[in-house]
């Protein structure tokens, strides 16, 4: 069933929330709010969003789930696309300002430093999922397709993984500055588990029978009496 | 003495015109692309330069040869003479002031400027002990007793960038020379303040507070290591380690820690906060050493703060006259 008369929201939340760090990115430049290494400034917000947006595309299906908000999943697209361009603005800054296209010098930087190999990896795992995200791959692709698109899971975890190697900090014991990548980490972890089978039919249970009380609260005469066993929203 | 930032704003204009300051950060409003050479060009414009001394072997690199009255605003004689012995011109004193890192206060480098603002430096006491004859404690006003030069100095980053910093301080060797070393003294520990209640990065338990670093006793005792007590000619600000801080120039700048509170001779080499935390990626000596990668960056390069390209970095930050400390050591393994 589709609603064609409602105002599209969600639609227009995401794409303003998407536009407005880099609106407020440029502003920020042109009114020297960046600090004062622009360069590595702007490398490093730009990489933090692309992780926030990466992250945001693994919460839409379990917030779904959650919700049962029929908007959600067609908005998965827009979001992981919007990941994937603050990931290539935040290497477009990398390879032409930070090192002015210095291939040579790039090229030994990344072979010798794991954080680069790692975040070279990430980039590699999201052109696939960017370039197959038109409609005419998901038509001609089938099957083939929800396997491809699966890459997404490990490519925001090596994300992440670029982003705490970055910072001056020890994963292992927990020291230095890695407070930020941790969490961001835990949250993934969080939401990749919220996919388990067991977990999500768990939350669908909880989701379905916080409905029903909802719905006899407000509308009494609507109880349905009959038994409930199929799992199925009554009410529907 | 009256130790009190006297009109640090209104200064900035006497030291680097803002104008100039602007410009320098003007590259990236107009689309990104203005090439070094024309910034180079822009930043000459009021350059009035008067590098150090020539032809004298008594003059230290960057040593403008001037003691600066601190506490007052910079001599006229002085302007525009910030520039190092290779003739870098120092950054502006609003960048230097506001790129600090100082996880103290915060692991972002603008925040510790606002965060630092209320921090106490006065009562300060220095306690100098461990291995030496004469242990004793120095107030701020004993140690700005010691002959207080002016040292123009570049700062190079682990993380790959850098500064070019006037500082105004003291040889930690006059100091050394006062307590005596004992013989069997080789390492010299230095300690930061532990006050979470004006420090609030120092909340932070991911973090083996206080700050600690260490140098070798011949380190120490290189006329080129000051205890900065200044910048610009002004007191040094909050942000810059006030009210003194450890300048080692051949070093990263890691090294240089902030807001001294103890320094103890010892025989066994100290543990330092940055290689507690990573072994093997911060060693004891950290010489600044292009051809020595950290793990995570690359040393080859470095971005001089102000600037859009990159500038190679030299072997011990350029100042060669220390590579006899470390004659016959193996500067890889000894990172």
């Amino acid at each position: 069933m589709k609603r064609t008369t409602h105002f599209p929201w969600l639609r227009i939340s995401v794409h303003v929330l998407a536009w407005l760090p880099l609106v407020y990115l440029i502003y920020a430049n042109i009114t020297n709010r960046l600090t004062i290494n622009p360069i590595q400034d702007l490398e490093q917000v730009l990489g933090r969003i692309a992780i926030y947006w990466l992250v945001a595309t693994l919460a839409v299906t379990p917030l779904y789930t959650l919700t049962g908000w029929p908007d959600l999943p067609n908005r998965r697209r827009a979001v992981g696309l919007y990941a994937f361009l603050y990931a290539c603005l935040h290497l477009a800054i990398f390879f032409g300002l930070d090192y002015a296209f210095n291939l040579a010098q790039i090229w030994n930087l990344v072979i010798g430093k794991v954080y680069l190999l790692v975040g070279v990896l990430a980039v590699l795992l999201l052109i696939p999922l960017a370039i197959t995200s038109f409609d005419y791959f998901k038509r001609t692709m089938g099957r083939n397709w929800k396997r491809l698109h699966w890459l997404m899971y490990p490519a925001v975890i090596v994300s992440i993984l670029h982003y705490a190697l970055a910072q001056k900090g020890n994963l292992f014991t927990l020291q230095g500055n890695i407070l930020r990548p941790f969490i961001w980490g835990v949250l993934a972890v969080l939401l990749l588990a919220l996919r388990l089978p067991p977990v999500r039919r768990r939350v669908i249970g909880v989701r379905r029978r916080l409905a029903l009380r909802l719905h006899r609260n407000e509308t009494p005469e609507k109880i349905y009496t009959g038994k409930s066993t199929s799992g199925i929203n009554p009410l529907k | 003495m009256q130790r009190k930032l006297k009109n640090i704003d209104g200064s900035f204009s006497e030291i680097t015109p803002e104008s100039l300051y602007l410009s320098r950060r003007d590259f990236l409003k107009t689309a990104g692309i203005v090439s070094a050479t024309a910034f180079l060009a822009a930043c000459g414009v009021s350059a009035n330069q008067q590098s150090s001394t020539p032809g004298s072997n008594t003059v230290l690199p960057g040593s403008a040869g001037l003691t600066p009255t601190l506490g007052t605003t910079v001599p006229d004689n002085a302007k525009g003479s910030f520039t190092d012995e290779l003739g870098n011109k120092a950054n502006t004193l609003q960048e230097i002031t506001n790129y600090n890192n100082y996880y103290e206060f915060s692991v972002d480098k603008q925040t510790p400027a606002s965060l630092s603002k209320n921090f106490k430096t006065s009562p300060w006491t220095v306690e100098v002990g461990g291995l030496v004859q004469n242990p004793r404690s120095y107030s701020l006003d004993d140690l700005l007793k010691f002959e207080q030069k002016e040292r123009t100095y570049r700062l190079r980053c682990v993380e790959a960038w850098s500064m070019v910093i006037p500082w105004t301080g003291f040889e930690l060797k006059d100091l050394l020379d006062q307590v005596q070393p004992m013989s069997n003294a080789k390492y010299v520990a230095f300690t930061t303040i532990l006050d979470p209640a004006q420090m609030p990065g120092q909340a932070d338990r991911f973090y083996p507070w206080p700050y600690t670093e260490g140098l070798h006793l011949d380190e120490a005792m290189h006329r080129l290591t000051i205890l900065a007590t200044g910048l610009y000619g002004h007191p040094l600000p909050n942000q810059d380690g006030a009210p003194v801080r450890l300048v080692v120039p051949w070093k990263y700048g890691f090294k240089n820690i902030k807001a001294i509170v103890k320094i103890e001779l010892t025989e066994k080499q100290p543990a330092s906060f940055w290689s507690t935390i990573l072994p093997n990626e911060y060693g004891f000596y950290s010489n600044v050493n292009p051809s020595v990668d950290h793990p995570r960056w690359s040393q080859a390069t470095e971005r001089r703060i102000g600037e859009t390209g990159r500038r190679d970095t030299l072997m011990f930050n350029g100042y060669d006259e220390v590579a006899s400390l470390y004659a016959g050591m193996d500067l890889r393994a000894n990172y």
